[in-house]
């Protein structure tokens, strides 16, 4: 199977889906002749030309709109943000118009529109930039929220956004672009709102999505060492979340650590606990414990970074934990 | 932090113990791990140690007292930590339980918290100061008649552990937490289970109401020791649930005989009894009938690889049936150097708890008593128990000739649920052809 980049996989999956569907566009910020930020729309304008792959102005609000309503007259666009961290301007047109349109108009406007970029922090690209918005985007009733963590789940769950009549956000990661893995050449489809058990075992759980996915996959790693075989439940959809991989998960092995990026107050692994407390209760042997981003604005010094940031000795100082072997 | 001394369970089935003597005074510096008091349990006396480095600021049981399992025993703490409310938990040893005020206190003396130490609010102010910061009133029990959490709720346990104890029927006060602060947790119900240590739950005990009525100075009444309500538990839930059968037979002793004559003969460290030879005898045939070597656990029935051999011993107090493990494998010189030191220290009631658990059969031997032969109680869940007569010389007739044979009769009680009468008499069968050629015990 052809080993090929995260960057490379979303690129191939909005490209087939832009030669399988011609109602299918490309907008956003220097995604035409610059060929993306990230250069995940390499040779697009070349092959679909100006009126399929769209430059816009720095104007976030803007071109989200022009997408929702492109999206209520029938087409199916693709929306990049340059990140996630600037689509913060746009969220009128995302909570306001896109997740509601289906419901206040009684029906009679579906919004099949995917709003994607990079999520979360990258390297010391201090506050305003390093942020993962998961738990707001996943608050909205009306929107779908997905976070790969490989190219093979990108490319596959991306494709499925495009075909999903639903607004869907895109969460994808600056430090994920260059991950390698291995992607089919034949087409395939991962259906939103399936968790992927990335790693089975019997005595701890970690639950986890997006970027934290390989760090959970490390941590499996030398924790298997010591003895200690976990189960590594990549959430892959955030909404709808697939409760029952969770639950099938914990029920195994009475105990879970919860890891996401993100700041710990109301954070996605919040709800996860949440299911767990409301599903498990008489399966857990021990609390639940969660690690997430520190509860401060993202420090710019590399040190403080570090520290802020949710990783791989954090993660198995929390399985030990859950285990009381500390 | 401030340590709670609790009433362990310092055996497996103890539900409630006598602090014998306290070993330190309050006002003592104590470690974790030293020695705190001697407590009676239902088997024997045991040392409970400090859980938490400190000084033992408060006793709140006295000695002689009895108190169940989980009740709060004292309070380590550092000398000058705040532990009123600690203590303020606990009904006082000696002491009449504080009066409620009869002028309500301001909202803030109700507000106290009582186990300070769980408090789960910001961390901004350490628990133990925001105790001591609050107002100098007696911290009064609440108006409402609110039923204080007794001993059980001191008992913590995953949401997990209660689920798999309420499955089996084990109840969590007899089992020992090794999670955070004690918290039972999976694995320790699965010690326990598998120890078979935990009793079945609440026996019902219908009291027959006799319709004589004894005189004054016909009797006297005698409290009853832990020992001897376990006895009764256990041996009660025995014999009312269990449908036993009883298999008796006589075996030769003359080889047995010749043999110890030509052992002892060698010098006295060869020496052994009647009784070493019958409990080699028994392990090795129970390795070779593993359906004896069983146990019933209400919905499975549990055949045991190794055999641990209990063995029934009088006490001053009472019986009690320490455990001779692997007694298939073991030579008979340490099975008599074992069964004679387990005995002795049975006596001194000085066994430790994984000294007299774990037994997958048991013996019982009356012969020193001249008891010709008996039926004994099975010690759940074990499916069956070996009752030893007297050894003695008996006229009997072999070859058609009256002979003077040394002879001993022993009775096997069996769980009809495990074994069937064939099987229990394959085994007496197998049990014969050893002690009638003790040779074979040596092969």
């Amino acid at each position: 199977m052809p080993v090929i980049t995260y960057r490379d996989a979303l690129g191939a999956a909005i490209r087939e889906e832009m030669q399988r569907d011609d109602r299918v566009f490309l907008m956003g910020e220097e995604v035409a002749v610059y060929q993306g930020a990230y250069k995940v729309s390499k040779g697009f304008l070349q092959e679909f030309g100006e009126m399929r792959v769209v430059d816009t102005p720095i104007t976030e609000l803007g071109f989200a709109g022009v997408g929702v309503g492109a999206a209520m007259v029938g087409l199916r666009p693709v929306i990049e943000f340059m990140t996630w961290n600037f689509a913060l301007l746009a969220l009128d047109q995302v909570v306001n118009a896109a997740a509601k349109m289906l419901y206040m108009s009684g029906g009679q406007f579906k919004i099949p529109i995917v709003f994607r970029g990079p999520n979360g922090a990258a390297l010391q690209l201090s506050a305003q930039h390093s942020q993962a918005w998961e738990s707001w985007l996943a608050h909205i009733p009306g929107l779908k929220v997905i976070a790969p963590g490989t190219p093979y789940d990108a490319k596959g769950l991306l494709k499925s956004a495009i075909r999903d009549d639903n607004p869907v956000c895109v969460l994808e990661g600056e430090m994920l672009y260059n991950t390698k893995g291995e992607v089919p050449d034949e087409e395939y489809l991962i259906p939103l709102g399936k968790a992927d058990l990335k790693r089975q075992g019997e005595h701890c759980s970690i639950i986890t999505h997006g970027k934290m996915v390989l760090v959970a996959m490390q941590a499996a790693d030398q924790l298997a060492k010591e003895g200690i075989n976990i189960d590594v439940v990549d959430l892959r959809t955030i909404r709808p979340m697939d409760v029952e991989a969770i639950g099938e998960s914990v029920k195994k092995t009475n105990r879970a650590v919860v890891l996401e990026e993100g700041w710990e107050i109301c954070g996605v692994g919040a709800q996860v606990v949440d299911y767990i407390q409301r599903d498990c209760f008489d399966y857990l042997d021990a609390p639940v414990i969660r690690v997430h981003q520190a509860d401060t604005p993202m420090p710019y010094a590399k040190g403080l970074e570090r520290a802020a940031k949710p990783d791989l000795p954090k993660a198995i100082a929390a399985v030990r934990k859950v285990m009381y072997l500390d | 932090m401030a340590t709670k001394v609790f009433m362990e369970a310092l055996s497996p089935t103890m539900e409630e113990g006598r602090l014998v003597k306290w070993l330190k005074n309050e006002g003592d510096a104590v470690k974790s791990g030293e020695a705190l008091a001697e407590v009676e349990t239902d088997k024997a006396i045991m040392e409970l140690v400090a859980r938490g480095d400190g000084i033992l600021r408060k006793r709140l049981i006295n000695e002689g007292d009895t108190a169940p399992v989980g009740t709060l025993a004292g309070v380590i703490a550092t000398a000058d930590e705040n532990i009123d409310a600690l203590v303020a938990g606990a009904a006082p040893a000696g002491a009449p339980a504080a009066a409620a005020p009869a002028a309500p206190q301001p909202a803030a003396a109700s507000s106290v918290p009582t186990r300070p130490e769980e408090s789960q609010g910001e961390a901004s102010t350490p628990p133990q100061q925001r105790a001591a910061a609050a107002p100098p009133v007696p911290p009064a029990a609440p108006a409402a008649p609110a039923p204080a959490p007794a001993a059980q709720g001191d008992v913590r346990s995953s949401p997990l552990a209660r689920r798999l104890a309420s499955e089996r029927g084990l109840d969590l006060n007899s089992v020992q937490g090794s999670g955070p602060n004690g918290r039972i947790i999976k694995r320790d119900i699965e010690a326990a289970a598998a120890a078979g240590a935990a009793a079945p739950r609440a026996a019902a005990s219908a009291a027959p109401s006799g319709p004589a009525i004894p005189r004054e100075g016909d009797f006297h009444d005698e409290p009853l020791s832990q020992i001897r309500k376990t006895i009764a538990k256990r041996l009660g839930e025995s014999i009312g649930p269990i449908p036993t059968f009883y298999l008796t037979a006589e075996f030769d002793l003359s080889r047995v005989m010749e043999m110890r004559k030509a052992m002892a003969e060698l010098g006295d460290q060869f020496k052994v009894s009647v009784n070493d030879v019958l409990l080699k005898a028994t392990a090795v045939a129970l390795s070779q009938h593993p359906e004896v070597n069983a146990h019933w656990l209400g919905d499975k029935i549990r055949y045991h690889n190794r055999v641990h051999l209990g063995m029934a011993v009088a006490t001053d107090d009472g019986l009690i049936v320490p455990v001779i493990w692997d007694a298939d494998r073991k030579r008979m010189s340490e099975i008599s150097r074992e069964a004679k030191e387990l005995a002795k220290r049975a006596r001194e009631r000085k066994l430790r708890p994984e000294e007299f658990t774990g037994s997958t059969f048991s013996v019982s031997n009356l012969g020193m008593f001249g008891i010709d032969q008996f039926t004994a109680i099975i010690n759940p869940p074990e499916a069956g128990i070996l009752a030893i007569g007297t050894s003695e010389e008996k006229l009997v007739v072999v070859n058609g000739e009256p002979v003077v044979r040394n002879r001993v009769r022993v009775t096997m009680s069996c769980d009809h649920r495990i074994i069937d009468g064939a099987v229990g008499a394959k085994f007496l069968q197998t049990l014969r052809r050893l002690i009638e050629n003790p040779l074979m015990l040596v092969y």
